[in-house]
């Protein structure tokens, strides 16, 4: 099949020369071509997680209320009235890249098949995304293209977007992040995993047509990085159809109601290759699958092609013979195609369940193999670690403060809304959303799935990443970005409940980049002791490079919690005129904190230094203080000070709100943009001031008062003098401006 | 269905694809992207088995309020006249608007007062209103403008948000009261054009 001339097949399909020794050895002899398919996409990177697996078993993925930890399509908790929550991220990122509407869209609908995989009812929807910076026409192009994306798939789908993170840095220019978060929930009772069991049950193809898209999706294009002419990968880029998946969601979810299925799998990554294979193997069973049975949208479509194709909105149900004229009853209903494609067998004599394609299930056998050694089998890395060798050094060049000269214009630099973003979600659908997005955590009311019945009580979720903490220190930035989550749902009243990451990191073949994944994972693992959180599901994307430079290390945080009473909207990011403004967390008494890693720093240009310090029990109490503060209906706006530091989040406070600020007393320019940790900023009347400070006190949370809020002046001083004056108006243009200035009038391909 | 069930009514599905109405007192045409809205938004549907039904129940004075999709539906239908074209930004845009009732001439408004303002969200990409000048003179002098934008986020002439038809039992409109019924959500706002519906269902069920 090879010709001596060319590359080994094996080799074009993304395999080493190792791995396919390792399948030889599995199969007793030689691979035919369906079958190297087939290793390639299920050992690729993005499905295997051959490098990362070591490292990832290092995070704690236990604790109270876990039904479902990492391994399953999301992860479950128990969150009490007989409901639990299925949650999960992911990355779209190289696809996004390569055709962003449709790389975006498909990440959208791919994610909502993991959680109704789960029996789960999706109610929310969440994309953190990272661009090039806005200057660069290209990234302007992605960056239109990924939201729209977004927006046409998931208004469309019924859907609600109700948040996430819009970041620009000149090191994504070439390999942008697309995460996409989604929660659904369930009745307890309704859990189902992905599964095959019962031998002579049916495996049913659900929903659209298989064609030739996304055909090595996993492989060719998210397991390697991006170099000249990687447009030419575009055909690897799934394309959606957001309404033939809303009736798949509905169709799903009614046959799981009427108890119609044993298991059921989606098909994301890898096709009807992981479905099938995952099913048969996570029930310890075989499966004979008739390619030929599977409606295609074009003539002459090879079978490994039909077993590797990424087309969308599809699901495999397994059925029992005796249910399948119900199930294709109901799926006639919502105008779901199925089709009967395969059937458990039992293992063989030696107790392995073999995955057999087969054309036609009594013609010919195309392909013959173990169907666990698709998954389990796959290569474990131990891949090379290595500090950068500039580390020392870079730690050693601490980032100056600016002049207060300078503060005014260094801080208008770092202010962008991002409701330019958020406008094109439809973030209230469902009527569940009391907090969307632009606050610092979203908040949802919290609805029996099944009965509607409100329980009183709210879910709050956030995401969260830091690529300029994780690039000067991968291990503490990630414990901060942890922190950071805390704090968001503390401003909104949230306990925090459990964790999910999607790892987002350049080259695994770069020891440093291995580094770095390995110092986040501990980072996040010792924070996740720290507070008490389990993780509970998680995505690594790797190979975010482009032209061989790597990404900051960008670990992204998910972070669910619980509001036990919402009775009422939480303060959020405002001021109202004659409010005193408290700093939680920080007294400003000690010496100025180091301003590595901050917003400020990377706009001068300066990426070195050491992260400011890090206190898990201080940071415990800062957040249960606000929490008791929050809910105890004390505070008129409240926000947590992090990227851009104190500077930015008063200056967020008083854009929202169009009411001035005048803070007095700041040391210095450091205190205004240093990242420093567990800070809050707390709007109160003025006769709740003594309260909150003694509150503070009786929590041992260092607190100062900082100024007023009122008038038309955004204006803070100290010792040193004025450092930042501006009027409110040109404040809150150059922060609603920015992204319309640069996004809105439209953008054309560089 | 929960914002008019707190209102102590009791809102059933209709199924698209059957063509009775099963005896309900008043019709809402929710938004929703129905049928993806691949060719134009409400195309496809109004040929849904459901629509005939509703015309008829319509034509016999039947309330029918179309939202947002529902609103694209009714005028595919020729229920209402005019149509939503593209957002004047070209974009998809899901805010919180200000509304003026205009009339209380109509199934949606009889509670309402004229000239108060309703914060209500708009969720849409296709709202912005056109009509001809004929018909644009006809809803202005006939008094069938039910709700107008006082600042106007999708270019619809006239800053029109939501119109009646002559029979006034009939309309549609580009916000979403439904999503403005509990100040948990930020506005309870609709609630008075919600509870105009209710009116009018309990007034076609009551004996005549």
């Amino acid at each position: 099949m090879t010709d001596a001339d060319a590359t080994p097949i094996h080799r074009a399909l993304g395999l080493t020369d190792t791995e396919l020794d390792d399948i030889i050895e599995i199969l007793g002899r030689e691979p035919n071509r369906l079958e190297l398919s087939m290793y390639s996409v299920m050992w690729s990177e993005h499905c295997s997680y051959k490098s990362s697996k070591v490292h990832l078993r290092r995070l704690p993925t236990t604790g109270e209320g876990v039904l479902v930890g990492p391994g399953e399509n999301a992860g479950v908790m128990d969150v009490g009235d007989g409901i639990a929550a299925a949650i999960r991220i992911e990355s779209h990122n190289h696809p996004s890249f390569i055709e962003p509407y449709q790389g975006a869209a498909t990440g959208a609908g791919g994610i909502l098949r993991d959680i109704f995989t789960m029996g789960a009812r999706p109610i929310a929807l969440m994309d953190p995304l990272r661009f090039g910076p806005l200057d660069d026409p290209r990234s302007r192009w992605v960056a239109e293209g990924v939201v729209s994306g977004i927006s046409g798939y998931g208004n469309s789908v019924g859907v609600p977007t109700v948040g996430g993170e819009v970041v620009f840095d000149e090191c994504y220019k070439g390999n942008p992040l697309v995460n996409v978060l989604c929660l659904g929930i369930l009745p307890v009772e309704r859990l189902v995993l992905a599964k095959a069991t019962g031998t002579g049950n049916l495996a049913v193809l659900l929903g659209s047509a298989t064609g030739r898209d996304g055909i090595g999706g996993v492989s060719v294009l998210a397991s390697a990085g991006f170099e000249e002419g990687s447009e030419d990968k575009r055909p690897a880029v799934q394309v959606g159809d957001p309404f033939e998946e809303k009736r798949l969601i509905e169709a799903c979810l009614a046959l799981l109601d009427a108890g119609l299925v044993v298991g059921i799998q989606d098909l994301g990554g890898a096709g009807l290759t992981c479905a099938a294979s995952e099913t048969a193997a996570n029930g310890k069973m075989g499966m004979d699958f008739d390619v030929s049975a599977v409606p295609r949208r074009e003539d002459g479509m090879e079978p490994f092609e039909v077993m590797t194709s990424e087309s969308q909105e599809r699901m495999l149900a397994i059925v029992t013979p005796d249910d399948l004229p119900e199930v294709l009853r109901l799926c006639e209903r919502w105008e779901v195609l199925a089709t009967v494609v395969g059937k458990v067998t039992d293992p063989d004599e030696h107790g392995v369940g073999m995955l057999r394609i087969v054309d036609g299930f009594d013609g010919e056998v195309l392909a013959d193999v173990p169907a666990s050694s698709l998954h389990d089998a796959a290569p474990v890395y131990e891949r090379p670690l290595a500090e950068p060798a500039d580390r020392a050094a870079r730690q050693s060049d601490a980032p100056a403060a600016p002049t207060a000269a300078d503060a005014t214009e260094a801080l208008l630099g770092l202010l962008y809304d991002t409701t330019w973003v958020s406008s094109q979600y439809d973030h209230q659908l469902f009527l569940n959303t009391v907090e969307g997005p632009g606050g610092d955590a979203v908040v949802l009311r919290l609805k029996h799935p099944t009965t509607g019945v409100d329980t009183g009580r709210g879910l709050a979720l956030t995401t969260d990443g830091n690529h300029r903490w994780c690039a000067v220190d991968p291990r503490q930035g990630t414990a901060l970005t942890l922190a950071e989550s805390i704090l968001n749902l503390a401003c909104v009243g949230a306990r925090p409940m459990a964790v999910v990451n999607c790892l987002n990191f350049g080259n695994p073949e770069h020891p440093e980049v291995m580094w770095q994944l390995s110092e986040s994972v501990d980072g996040l693992s010792e924070a996740c002791l720290a507070f008490g959180l389990p993780v509970i599901g998680g995505n690594v994307s790797l190979y975010n490079e482009s032209r061989g430079t790597d990404i900051d290390p960008t670990p992204v945080i998910g972070l669910l919690g619980v509001v036990d009473e919402l009775t009422r909207r939480p303060p959020g990011v405002t001021l109202a005129e004659g409010d005193q403004l408290l700093l939680l967390g920080d007294d400003l008494a000690g010496p100025a904190p180091s301003l590595a890693g901050s917003a400020q720093a990377w706009a001068a240009g300066s990426k070195g230094g050491a992260l400011p310090a890090f206190d898990p029990q201080l940071h415990s109490r800062v957040a249960d203080l606000v929490r008791n503060l929050v809910t105890g209906e004390v505070l008129s706006g409240v926000h947590d000070a992090s990227s851009g530091g104190l500077g930015v989040a008063l200056a967020e406070l008083s854009v929202r709100s169009g009411v001035g600020v005048d803070v007095t007393g700041l040391p210095g320019t450091a205190h205004l943009f240093a990242e420093a940790p567990s800070r809050v900023v707390v709007a109160v009347a003025a006769d709740h001031v003594d309260a909150v400070l003694a509150a503070a006190a009786g929590a041992q949370v260092p607190a100062v008062a900082l100024g007023t809020a009122g008038g038309d002046r955004f204006a803070l001083s100290g010792p040193d003098g004025t450092l930042v004056e501006v009027g409110v108006a040109d404040l809150t243009a150059t922060w609603r401006d920015r992204l319309p200035d640069a996004l809105g009038a439209g953008t054309t391909q560089a | 269905m929960e914002a008019v069930g707190a209102l102590g009514a009791e809102a059933e599905i209709l199924w698209h694809g059957d063509d009775d109405l099963r005896g309900v007192d008043a019709v809402v045409v929710p938004g929703g992207f129905a049928h993806g809205d691949y060719l134009r938004p409400g195309a496809i549907a109004r040929f849904s088995p459901v629509m005939g039904a509703v015309v008829a129940f319509a034509a016999d004075g039947g309330p029918v309020v179309g939202i947002c999709n529902g609103f694209q539906v009714l005028t595919e239908a020729g229920l209402l006249p005019g149509a939503l074209q593209k957002n004047r930004g070209l974009k998809f845009l899901c805010t919180t608007v200000e509304l003026r009732v205009e009339t209380t001439a109509s199934v949606l408004s009889t509670g309402a007062e004229v000239g108060s303002i309703l914060r209500v969200p708009i969720n849409h990409f296709e709202g912005n209103y056109t009509c001809s000048a004929e018909t644009l003179a006809e809803l202005q002098s006939e008094d069938r403008v039910v709700v107008r934008y006082v600042d106007n986020p999708n270019g619809s002439v006239d800053d029109i948000a939501g119109i009646t038809n002559a029979g006034r039992n009939v309309v549609g409109l580009m916000p979403h009261p439904e999503r403005a019924s509990s100040a948990l959500l930020g506005s309870a706002d609709g609630v008075p054009l919600l509870r105009s519906l209710v009116d009018a269902a309990a007034g076609a069920a009551a004996p005549t």
